[in-house]
């Protein structure tokens, strides 16, 4: 807030209603919708509906293969965020320490931002095609032959999907981590390098706490991204659905919702989504917060 | 940091040879595709993917820009392209537009619902339309809205993370500058239009490039909205190249990959061209 204002009356509305209508229309009327639908039962012919208390959500809970695509989708999405973490702050460390030519290398990570999901997934499905595709052949040679199938075994698919899925996130991760890099005081390097001469002893002992903060907040934005992002990549991968036990939670979403027509339970996981992601955001706010080390 | 051990720490050379390899690994699948696009599938069914590019790179792409392809064969690769530009030009001009006058009214101005207006926006910053997928796909269908550009584009601005942007920045403008204005006789159109607009300049540029890359690769809302081929974007426009190559028997392998580097190139020059003011709205839109 500013400590001089305008105090005209009708003006400030004006100015924000168009959000306010917006977000009236697209975000709150859906999610209230969301949250009617997941307490009704439609019939088949979508003719009535009942209200049924909490039975969407036991009906959903009950479905084994729900609780799987829940321990799979965070198993996922850990994983996405550990690769793509660790390989965006190898690259910005490194080009961070360059003495020359550091500048020259960062367009060549950062254009990978621009790969849409659905691009990742195409060139992940290829690279990995058991008619065309050059990983499937080396995967297959170096292990018991046929051991890797992506369209018939969930693992393999996740492995796929990881792949398609890393690429973008790589480039994130490395572009606020070098902004972080590049934000700490030449001074803060140099005494450090008088205390503590290992490279990588320095990196633990220093550099990483003083990335803390940006580490915890990229993790955020990598589970987020691996939670509800990735569709794009699934649906190019495996054009008529992934084998069994591959599926991410917003992937089930719309295909119990829009090709299932399982409105009730479809809008059941839409709930347990937003609390899933209000949780998140509490624990970011609450617990994590406190514990790093903020400069 | 130039001679220490270990791979967070190493010289200078291995450095370079790291980052180098880094970068093959992000550049090495993109190249293969586009390489694999300039060759026929039955080169491809043979030898797999390729790494050199083949000889028709032209044919390829110049039938994929003007043939009308896809299930109704009703729409060319350029207008799935045209209609990606409206997306990503529309989601960023409006969600700019939007939230520079919302954060204008929050920050400049004191009226009784500001703070619980302040909480909804924040509100919506916490829910990613993919949550609310169905019921948003039903309230854009009962509003008349499948189908239409409108459609498409306005429920991806329901989200305030541009509002936040501006409303940090607007936070960080001197005092001083509102006080001139109004000693001036300047009201609260006249000091947005003349003053605070010019101002905004480089945040305006910032947001506009990061938006159109959020806008351009959208694919799970366009699938839903979209059920007439002639609003296909071409990022989703991918997907029914997909289905059809399982289904052929000599599967057109080139042009898949051909519409794939299609749906790239844009926003991949958007990006490096615009590196800058890229980087600059990623990060201060994410914060």
């Amino acid at each position: 807030m500013k400590r001089v204002q305008f105090d005209d009356k009708w003006t400030p509305v004006y100015f924000v209603l168009p959000q306010i209508l917006i977000i009236a229309v697209f975000f709150l009327w859906p999610a209230f919708e969301a949250i009617r639908l997941s307490f009704l039962l439609e019939d088949p012919w979508g003719m009535s509906s009942e209200f049924v208390w909490f039975e969407n959500y036991q009906d959903v809970f009950a479905d084994p293969e729900y609780v799987e695509t829940i321990v799979v989708t965070t198993l996922f999405s850990a994983a996405v965020t550990a690769i793509s973490l660790f390989f965006g702050m190898l690259l910005a460390v490194k080009v961070d320490g360059m003495l020359h030519g550091g500048a020259g290398y960062k367009p060549l990570i950062v254009w990978a931002y621009a790969i849409a999901p659905a691009v990742g997934g195409l060139v992940a499905r290829f690279l990995f095609s058991p008619a065309i595709g050059p990983f499937y052949e080396v995967l297959n040679a170096i292990g018991p032959n046929g051991w890797f199938e992506p369209t018939l075994d969930s693992t393999d698919a996740w492995i796929v999907m990881t792949f398609g899925s890393v690429l973008r996130q790589i480039s994130v991760n490395f572009i606020f981590l070098l902004a972080g890099l590049q934000s700490i005081p030449r001074s803060v390097i140099e005494a450090s390098k008088l205390d503590n001469p290992s490279g990588l002893g320095r990196f633990i002992g220093v550099t990483l706490p003083l990335l803390a903060p940006t580490i915890f907040f990229l993790t955020v934005i990598n589970l987020s991204y691996a939670f509800f992002e990735t569709f794009g990549v699934i649906d190019a991968v495996f054009p008529f659905g992934p084998p069994s036990g591959a599926q991410t939670m917003v992937y089930k979403v719309y295909v119990d919702g829009f090709k299932g027509a399982d409105l009730g339970g479809s809008s059941a996981q839409s709930v347990i989504l937003m609390l899933f992601v209000l949780a998140l955001t509490v624990i970011q706010f609450r617990f994590i917060e406190k514990r790093v080390h903020y400069t | 940091m130039k001679n220490g051990n270990g791979i967070f720490g190493s010289g200078q050379f291995v450095d370079h040879l790291i980052v180098i390899a880094g970068i093959m690994f992000l550049v090495v699948p993109l190249w293969m595709i586009f390489a694999s696009s300039t060759h026929l599938p039955e080169v491809l069914i043979r030898d797999g993917l390729q790494f050199f590019p083949g000889e028709h790179f032209l044919d390829t792409y110049g039938s994929v820009l003007t043939e009308r392809r896809g299930f109704t064969k009703e729409v060319t690769a350029s207008r799935m392209i045209m209609n990606s530009m409206i997306l990503g030009l529309g989601f960023a001009i409006g969600k700019i537009l939007v939230s520079m006058t919302a954060a204008y009214a929050i920050v400049y101005f004191r009226f009784p619902l500001a703070g619980f207006l302040f909480w909804v926006i924040f509100f919506t910053l916490l829910l990613p339309l993919e949550v609310r997928i169905i019921p948003s796909y039903q309230v854009a269908a009962q509003l008349g809205l499948l189908n239409t550009y409108t459609g498409l584009i306005l429920p991806l601005i329901a989200s305030a993370t541009g509002t936040f942007f501006f409303r940090q920045f607007y936070r960080s403008v001197p005092e001083e500058l509102l006080e001139a204005a109004r000693l001036d006789g300047a009201g609260p159109f006249k000091f947005f239009i003349d003053i605070l607009l010019p101002l905004s300049r480089t945040m305006i540029a910032a947001m506009f490039i990061f938006m159109f890359v959020v806008g351009w690769n959208q694919y799970l809302w366009p699938l839903l909205l979209t059920t007439d081929e002639s609003f296909t974007t071409i990022v989703f426009g991918i997907s029914s190249v997909m289905q059809n190559i399982d289904e052929s028997r000599i599967p057109d392998y080139h042009r898949g990959f051909a519409l794939g580097i299609l749906a790239l190139i844009p926003p991949v020059m958007v990006v490096v061209l615009f590196q800058r003011w890229f980087i600059k709205g990623l990060l201060e839109s994410e914060k």
